[in-house]
């Protein structure tokens, strides 16, 4: 740069100075420059140009212990839509603390994608404690399926195989309840359509950890002493 | 859940800022308590007065009136502004200059989506701020009241974090909430809703020392074993180079990064924002890089094999295609905000803390300084093959260049440099050399074209305020962005705000023709004005000094009048409209692959 901050402004400059100094059009090109060999991938992360390798997406569970305020679902919502982030289910319940809900997310996103998720939404200032449910968590949802009801001992017999509950009958229509993970869900749905499926209300998963592993990190499992406030 | 819309909103303990709110009488001994207060309002303001608000920006209206009404005797002095996004941009420049939260103020509705631009670009450029808007009564909310618009709706995105008063005796511990979340940890704009009869509603209730809330004010210190660990790897490299962003800046940390630098000898450059945090004028110093960075800048970043990067969130206009940024580079990333860890690069050394404080850390852990003699001078050479500069041919009309480094010389180091957003900001960011911190303040992350008059007039509100009022601003503009917010003029005119305005007129969107002729065949499709209003005689009007200049002899003494015009100034400086800004790094391209000259590209 040609300009010197002397600030004494005693000597500004009438017209140009000559300046010996190469020309935007007097300097080398791109392709006259060295360049280094190495690549990142999307993430940002350093690969082997030769064996690239990208991460593969997965499906993860993530739990939430949030401020139970005005907006606070709005929040979470909000950013995962903002940063595209690819969300299977959200679910919001109380939990045993006055003023709390846990809020379960399941993503199918990439390892950097989950952190990513983990880190954005703790920083949402209602968000008391959030973390990937560690290992097989406990997961589960419940399903209100209403059938035809052409043939009510055939769907009664589906109902018993998949450990349904019959909720409503009438005449025309009868009202299923079903509970379990998403993989036997989705094959009791394939098995009462043959009847003729009308409507269906899904939850979306929600799950706990197993054993005395907390399911939001910080929560202390079966004492209800989960953390109040940000700092405990 | 109460999320459902159909659930009204309840007033007192269930309400958004509940968690402020405390049964505790306040202890007048223990920190900064406010006086004796009958409304809410008077609470708000009394609240931000024992925060330490100086200074508010904004413009009146039915909702927000109450507080208004409250600040008639407030030592709390409000300029008044003529649109409130110039209230925003005010707010947010004061804030960046005076290294304290900006406060501006709009009414509801209109009043508060005309401060959304300025919030979102606090937002982008983390900068501390709050913003307080009236809102229609709470019995009225969900309406469609006259002026009703969801602002805590609006806004969700854009603010650290939004809050919807919920009475007047929770109000002021809301509102000094929200001043302090808003410089906790990581800055950024906060925005407190204020639905009119909880400022008008009777209140004894004085708000108690403000704090932000619970689990927002992180520990400043990096862990230990990772510093450790990064210090073996700055120890081991070859090429280091530091990259200092915007966040060496706003946590006041220029000191600790130039102590840092110089100790080990490591070559430094920075973002866009972080311009000012190392001095311009160092020898180490290979000034900013990214997409009209110095090509020596972009060059040391391609290269290097150890960046230590403080302070930034790598934006896609320092990046260029993340395939080919810094590809050989072990990353040591210093933040205060865990989520920019590996969010657009991959950090090898994680070190999450204060700026300042993890610099100590690793200037006081490196033991041997890396052997960077070789690589300084690779960087010089670099210097020397691509400097910054540019042709005056005789038969070609005056080069905007010239115009900032006349300026440039006539002026002090500690003069404040605001700008729109286009070439001209890119020529004040390149042709100017910066040496202080809270000198260069300009819409980074967000681009908005017309922050550069707003900005001047915080940032001179501000130097005053600092008891600074031999400092000089200067806003460069472009004919486009002036546009825009000059309506802020009256603002300066009648505040007797001492501002020189340096409009760099090429009757263009000059960025706009310059990718036009690079990428779209030259056609030049809404980016020509073809006419534009003289700006001297517009000047004069709204009462301000009015010059223009067409020719490089009259540059000297147009700079001389209006530095030495006690009050606002405008020059318009009639430039090259052919003129293009270079270096470029095309977007999505290879840093190092920048184009010097428009044939390279």
């Amino acid at each position: 740069m040609s300009g010197d901050a002397s600030g004494d402004g005693g000597d500004s400059r009438v017209t140009p100075d000559a300046d010996s100094r190469p020309l935007p059009g007097e300097q080398p090109g791109p392709d006259e420059r060295d360049h280094p060999e190495g690549r990142r991938n999307l993430e940002g992360i350093r690969i082997d140009p030769v064996v690239e390798a990208e991460h593969e997406s997965r499906r993860a569970v993530i739990s939430a212990l949030v401020e139970d305020e005005p907006g606070v679902l709005a929040r979470v919502s909000g950013l995962v839509s903002r940063r595209q982030f690819n969300i299977e289910s959200l679910t919001v319940g109380p939990t045993t603390v006055d003023g709390h809900s846990r809020i379960t997310m399941v993503v199918e996103e990439t390892d950097p994608g989950i952190d990513q998720i983990e880190k954005q939404m703790a920083k949402l200032k209602p968000v008391i404690s959030v973390g990937e449910v560690a290992g097989n968590a406990v997961t589960s949802e419940l399903v209100l399926l209403k059938v035809e009801a052409d043939d009510p001992a055939a769907v009664h017999a589906v109902s018993e195989m998949y450990d349904g509950r019959t909720v409503d009958a009438g005449p025309e229509t009868i009202t299923v309840e079903l509970t379990g993970d998403k993989a036997s869900i989705d094959n009791a749905i394939g098995a009462f359509d043959r009847f003729g499926i009308v409507e269906i209300a899904r939850t979306g998963p929600t799950a706990l950890a197993r054993g005395d592993t907390p399911t939001a990190p910080g929560e202390k499992p079966g004492t209800a002493g989960e953390p109040t406030t940000h700092d405990d | 859940m109460s999320d459902t819309a159909a659930q009204p909103r309840s007033d007192g303990d269930e309400s958004d800022d509940s968690s402020a709110a405390t049964d505790e009488p306040t202890d007048p001994d223990e920190g900064q308590t406010a006086g004796a207060v009958s409304t809410g309002a008077e609470s708000v303001v009394a609240a931000l007065e024992a925060a330490g608000a100086k200074t508010a920006f904004g413009v009146q209206g039915g909702a927000i009136m109450p507080v208004y009404d409250a600040l008639y005797d407030s030592s709390i002095r409000h300029v008044t502004m003529a649109h409130e996004q110039g209230a925003a941009h005010a707010a947010d420049a004061y804030g960046v200059v005076a290294g304290e939260p900006g406060l501006c103020m709009a009414t509801s509705g209109p009043g508060a989506t005309n401060l959304v631009t300025g919030i979102a670009d606090a937002d982008m450029d983390s900068d501390a701020m709050l913003a307080l808007t009236g809102q229609v009564p709470t019995e009225f909310v969900g309406n469609d009241a006259f002026q009703e618009t969801d602002t805590v709706g609006v806004t969700r995105p854009i603010t650290k974090h939004n809050y919807f008063a919920g009475g007047a005796d929770t109000v002021g511990d809301t509102v000094g909430e929200a001043f302090e979340l808003s410089r906790a940890g990581r800055p950024g704009p906060t925005l407190v809703d204020l639905p009119k009869d909880v400022t008008q509603d009777e209140t004894d209730r004085t708000p108690g020392p403000a704090a932000p809330p619970a689990g927002t004010d992180p520990d400043p210190n990096a862990d230990a074993d990772a510093v450790e660990k990064a210090a073996r790897a700055i120890e081991s490299a070859e090429r280091p180079v530091c990259l200092f962003g915007g966040g060496v800046i706003k946590a006041d940390a220029s000191d600790e990064a130039r102590t840092f630098a110089r100790s080990y000898d490591i070559p430094v450059t920075t973002t866009m924002p972080g311009i000012g945090s190392f001095p311009e004028d160092d020898d180490l110093c290979l000034s900013w890089a990214g997409m009209h960075g110095t090509g020596y800048a972009n060059l040391a970043i391609t290269h290097t094999d150890c960046l230590i990067a403080v302070g930034t969130r790598f934006d896609d206009r320092l990046t260029g295609g993340i395939d080919t940024f810094a590809p050989e580079a072990e990353v040591i990333h210093v933040d205060i905000d865990p989520a920019e860890i590996s969010k657009n690069v991959h950090a090898d050394y994680p070190l999450i803390g204060d700026a300042g404080r993890v610099l100590d850390q690793l200037t006081a852990a490196v033991r041997e300084a890396p052997d960077t003699e070789a690589w300084r001078d690779r960087c010089a050479e670099w210097r020397e093959t691509y400097p910054l500069t540019y042709a005056t041919p005789d038969d070609e009309p005056l080069k905007p260049q010239f115009v900032v480094e006349a300026f440039d010389e006539a002026t002090d180091d500690d003069t404040v440099v605001t700008t729109g957003v286009g070439q001209h900001q890119m020529w004040a960011s390149q042709f100017w050399t910066y040496t202080e911190p809270r000198t260069w303040v300009s819409s980074h992350g967000l681009g908005t074209m017309g922050y550069g008059v707003p900005a001047a007039v915080g940032a001179r509100v501000a130097a005053d305020t600092m008891g600074e009022e031999d400092r000089d601003v200067v806003c460069f503009d472009g004919d486009g962005s002036f546009l825009m917010t000059m309506q802020e003029l009256s603002v300066a005119v009648r505040e007797e705000l001492d501002v020189t305005i340096a409009v760099l007129n090429n009757e263009y969107i000059g960025m706009v023709r310059q990718w036009q002729d690079a990428f779209y065949e030259g056609r030049h499709m809404a980016s020509d004005y073809t006419w534009m209003p003289e700006f001297d005689k517009l000047a004069e009007a709204f009462g301000a000094l009015g010059l223009r200049v067409d020719d490089y002899d009259e540059v000297a003494p147009a700079v001389e009048e209006a530095l030495d015009y006690e009050g606002p100034a405008v020059v318009d400086f009639h430039v090259d409209p052919e003129e293009n800004v270079l270096p470029m790094v095309p977007s999505g391209g290879a840093n190092g692959k920048f184009a010097a000259a428009e044939d390279q590209l």
